[in-house]
């Protein structure tokens, strides 16, 4: 990977981006109507949606701010539209935003009302949007991507070719210099301690070991039958019997690589390598949290057809799973089936999937922006006061 | 032949279907990273992406795979049955 170039947009933090969306982005739910408004007036533009922000506090809307704040920062965003109902936590996002030099406007809606706002954004939005579209693609390294990975609906084809080909990947991302990130907290179950295993820093062991025992604590107080939700309904009619099973083909996506630091909730990497974030194990939310955390492209293996999208980075889908090839063909960037026939190695496959990374970063639209799958769901931690 | 099914480790004692088998065929299987192969008749029939027991395994055992145990049977599996969530529980969380 260490020669090999992509097109794409250098930040003004020096971060690498491969998309170059100009975004409107809600404080809360009761902004969504403003933010839709604007971007039904700028056509190119996208409104982040989602139904929180009220009335959150503690470490839930900590990570409320951290997810906003981070999905801003994004590198495949160009520019920021900030709206909210009151103009103090508007300012806390978008503040944060712009201190990275890249291009924010923010509205607050309280004694302006929806009309006079939407009509004032739309104007910095026009602004905003054809400064962004002067902006042009360069030739970059691709060690300077930022790549996260996630498997949904797993089946034990993903375990058996899907995730090892990603487990390639991860191997010469993190030997050439490059960024890769994994999560899904819980589903690490029965194979934490090979993760664990891998933090050779005694420090940042620890701190998988306290977010790994924090996170399943939660899960285990509620003393019910997880069988049907983790593993969910799906990972069984695809052949995957016990939590312990699917954490063991789960972690197959980092291969034999070593894990170099841990990461809360939508943090951003503090440096290169391979990181972990505690994360949900449900798709959007996950892969919400690595947008927040930087990630430039996703990789997502699926076994029985997950079809989750992202609406600022591009999310790959890759399958093992003849069937699902056959079935949801529309859905899959990358098959790579023949591994469990070992009609193809997973060097090899990792190798068609660096390929199709290069490309996908360099412009090329994933079957889920397609398809519109644009998922923007916030993880909460916690009840609203 | 055709291959039937793949294991993960020398350890396992289960084998992925990588085709749908039906009951009473005669399958090979193999490791992923090792020459050895194996063969025997199917017991029953088992889909594409499910698991089958490549060795006898008594209730209270472990299944293993990846070299790791992923549960216990909880009832005695035959080598060429499928092995699944009717006769395999998980050790954590229920």
């Amino acid at each position: 990977m260490k020669d090999r170039t992509f097109l794409g947009y250098r930040r003004a933090d020096g971060r690498v981006g491969v998309r170059n969306h100009v975004i409107i982005l809600p404080i809360d739910d009761i902004s969504n109507a403003a933010c839709e408004g604007v971007a039904a007036l700028v056509p190119g533009v996208m409104a982040l949606s989602h139904p929180y922000g009220r009335i959150q506090f503690g470490p839930d809307l900590d990570l409320h701010f951290l997810t906003l704040i981070g999905t801003g920062l994004n590198p495949n965003v160009a520019a920021v539209v900030v709206i909210g109902i009151e103009p103090k936590w508007t300012a806390r996002v978008a503040d944060a935003i712009a201190a990275s030099g890249k291009p924010v406007a923010s509205f607050s809606i309280e004694g302006t009302g929806d009309l006079k706002t939407i009509q004032k954004a739309a104007r910095a939005t026009m602004t905003l949007l054809q400064n962004a579209s002067e902006l042009q693609r360069e030739e970059l390294p691709m060690t300077d991507l930022v790549i996260s990975s996630k498997c949904g609906e797993s089946d034990t084809t993903s375990g058996l070719g899907s995730n090892p080909t990603l487990g390639k990947v991860a191997e010469r991302v993190t030997a050439s210099g490059g960024t890769y990130m994994f999560g899904e907290t819980s589903e690490l179950t029965g194979g934490e301690d090979i993760v664990a295993g891998r933090i050779a820093d005694l420090v940042q062991r620890a701190k998988f070991e306290r977010l790994f025992k924090e996170h399943t604590d939660v899960i285990l107080a509620q003393q019910a039958d997880l069988l049907g939700s983790q593993p969910t309904e799906g990972n069984i009619a695809g052949g995957l019997s016990t939590i312990e099973e699917k954490a063991l083909g789960n972690i197959q996506k980092i291969g034999s690589a070593q894990v170099t630091g841990v990461l809360e909730m939508a943090q951003a990497p503090t440096g290169r390598g391979l990181y972990f974030m505690d994360t949900s194990s449900a798709a959007a939310e996950s892969v919400t949290l690595f947008a927040a955390g930087g990630a430039a492209v996703h990789l997502f293996t699926t076994g029985q057809g997950n079809i989750i999208g992202n609406p600022i980075v591009p999310v790959i889908k890759i399958t093992a799973n003849p069937k699902t090839v056959a079935s949801m063909e529309e859905h899959i960037d990358l098959d790579v089936s023949a591994t469990i026939r070992l009609e193809e190695t997973l060097a090899q496959a990792g190798e068609r999937l660096i390929d199709m990374i290069q490309a996908t970063a360099s412009g090329r639209l994933t079957a889920a922006e397609l398809l519109n799958h644009r998922e923007f769901v916030l993880t909460r931690l916690h009840r609203t006061a | 032949m055709q291959l039937s099914f793949l294991l993960h480790h020398e350890a396992d004692n289960v084998g992925v279907a990588v085709e749908d088998i039906a009951a009473g065929s005669d399958v090979v299987g193999r490791f992923r990273d090792l020459p050895q192969e194996m063969s025997f008749t199917m017991l029953e029939a088992v889909p594409l992406g499910h698991k089958l027991a490549t060795k006898a395994i008594a209730k209270g055992e472990a299944v293993v795979e990846y070299g790791v145990v992923i549960g216990l049977a909880t009832s005695d599996i035959a080598v060429g049955q499928a092995v699944h969530v009717h006769n395999l529980k998980g050790q954590r969380w229920y």
